[in-house]
């Protein structure tokens, strides 16, 4: 078990955004987090990544208790992350922004470029190479030299995953990896996605587009107003009668 | 060599002066680095200043001493303002510096040991022209690599976006705690090679006016690189002798001059005016490929 969610809530004020939401999240799996909007499941995202911290309840992370750990500990432990409302480095090229990705694996001394050694100089142009893989699996090698803030929408959210994808981590968050792309770029993103997990990354990921979530994951767990509605294999989550009933409307079973 | 003699009797302080203006631009450019605004470091300046000044007047230490000392205690001063301070995100170091330039500068009029408003009169005169470029050029140096480094991307990284930088594992309180004592170091240096230039110095150097002229060294020249602050230093610096030669006498003048140029630079170029040579990235413009169509 990888990631294990514990009875975790959270209050914003009066709001229970959270309510002992509890699942676990197996080594390997393309897991799913499905729910209406507001049900939650940003929130939960944040605070398994450790931005925000929850009300009460616990995460474990390869057995390891991860509730109380700001985020860059939580990320050194080997979860990365995307974000829903996307956030690059604007300012610096795709390059550069897995470069700097690239935090936790690369040590970068400071002395050895003071002096201008060949270590320096051949760390740095390792560095860009496995930017640059990173970005090629992505699919967006040739934007390496493009702003950040210059891509379209869909490459931004592909350079995001690239980033993350930099230091190599063991859980992968995608909040809404395919928001806004046409088809063949959701066709794409869920073919990295697969050969992520084929790699053995571990994947949550949220998403909205239930075609893409149903064709894609392995489990799939459903919020509503802060709850768990059910956790299982695709084929039962969409016969569920309650998830039927409050997310996917009617009483028509999605598969 | 005539001439080069004769142009430093007359400018050799205005060449002093630029070169330690390019020094404080550059310990405040640190700082700006890591997104954080510091209105303290012409407070770190005066912390060095006076420590140099009487560590080599009072107590006859050697000057590289004296200037180690007060760079020192300019980070440490920093260090324990920046830590609880930069734990919070935006404007929280901007207020709590402004505050603590005010409490530097009314400490050192008030106590005996600085000699008060008059200021500490009689340091000896060890500093000189060389000593400060090639302070300089090491600082410029050092910073340039800096950015190449682990440090140096975790900075960009927080300047950019925090919380994605944060997620990706970047220590963000203790690299801007860094950014921050890193830049008072620097601060506390240019102080004590400023105390052993002119015989004194005194709490008028190091008041707000002079924080925000760093600032402005820095946003006129551009906080993308190394070179910007140090750019900015010397036309700023440089400006009023050269409006003299043109007839404009200094004064009142000069804060128009200058904010008027902090105004152009603003409006039409937001990244200050290295980037006029910087390399430009591939842009979109005109690239039809990159224009968001892929809505769908």
């Amino acid at each position: 078990m990888l990631l294990e969610i514990a009875e975790v809530t959270r209050d914003f004020g009066g709001v229970r955004a959270l309510d002992r939401v509890s699942f676990t999240v197996e080594t390997g799996a393309i897991h799913g987090l499905i729910g209406p909007n507001g049900a939650g499941k940003t929130t939960l995202i944040n605070i398994i990544s450790g931005i925000t911290r929850p009300t009460s309840g616990g995460i474990r992370f390869r057995g390891k208790p991860i509730e109380a750990l700001p985020a860059y500990r939580v990320a050194a432990l080997g979860v990365a992350r995307t974000f829903q409302n996307i956030r690059l480095f604007p300012a610096m090229t795709c390059l550069e922004n897995v470069i700097a990705g690239q935090h936790l694996v690369a040590k970068r001394p400071l002395l050895p470029r003071l002096l201008n050694l060949p270590s320096a100089r051949s760390e740095e142009r390792d560095q860009r190479e496995r930017a640059l893989a990173c970005l090629s699996r992505a699919g967006i090698d040739d934007r390496a030299e493009f702003l950040g803030g210059n891509l379209s929408y869909g490459e931004r959210r592909r350079l995001e995953i690239a980033r993350a994808l930099a230091s190599s981590p063991r859980l992968l968050l995608l909040d809404e990896p395919v928001a806004g792309m046409h088809r063949s770029g959701q066709q794409q993103v869920s073919a990295l996605i697969r050969s992520l997990a084929a790699d053995g990354m571990t994947i949550l990921l949220i998403e909205h587009n239930m075609a893409f979530v149903m064709e894609l994951c392995s489990r799939i767990t459903v919020l509503n107003f802060g709850r768990v509605i059910t956790t299982g294999v695709p084929a039962d989550v969409a016969c569920h009668p309650q998830v039927i009933e409050a997310y996917l409307g009617g009483n028509r079973c999605h598969v | 060599m005539a001439f080069l003699s004769q142009f430093f009797a007359i400018y050799g302080d205005l060449v002093n002066f630029i070169g330690i203006n390019a020094l404080l631009a550059l310990s405040l450019y640190v700082t700006l680095a890591a997104g954080q605004l510091s209105l303290g470091n012409a407070a770190f300046a005066a912390i060095g200043g006076y420590t140099a000044g009487i560590l080599t007047m009072h107590f006859h230490a050697p000057y590289a001493a004296a200037l180690a000392a007060g760079a020192l205690l300019a980070g440490a001063v920093a260090f324990l303002i920046g830590f609880p301070v930069l734990r919070l995100r935006g404007v929280y170091l901007a207020m709590a510096t402004l505050a603590f330039g005010e409490v530097v500068r009314i400490a050192a009029i008030n106590l005996d040991i600085t000699g008060g408003a008059q200021g500490l009169v009689g340091i000896p005169n060890y500093s000189r022209g060389w000593l400060i470029y090639l302070t300089l050029a090491a600082v410029c140096y050092l910073l340039a690599k800096l950015r190449q480094s682990r440090f140096g991307w975790a900075l960009e990284s927080i300047r950019e976006d925090e919380t994605a930088a944060a997620a990706m594992g970047v220590d963000t309180t203790s690299y801007k705690t860094l950014a921050f004592a890193l830049g008072a170091v620097i601060a506390g240096l240019t102080g004590g090679i400023y105390a052993h230039l002119h015989f004194l110095i005194a709490p008028r150097d190091f008041g707000f006016s002079v924080a925000v002229d760093l600032l402005v060294f820095n946003i006129v020249g551009g906080t993308r690189r190394w070179y910007g602050p140090v750019f900015g230093a010397i036309l700023l610096t440089a400006l009023p002798e050269v409006l003299r030669g043109v007839g404009v006498t200094a004064g009142p003048l000069r804060m128009f001059v200058n904010g008027l140029i902090l105004l152009l630079v603003i409006l039409f170029l937001p990244n200050g005016l290295v980037s006029l040579f910087m390399p430009k990235p591939t842009t979109t413009a005109g690239d039809q490929a990159v224009v968001p169509v892929n809505k769908s």
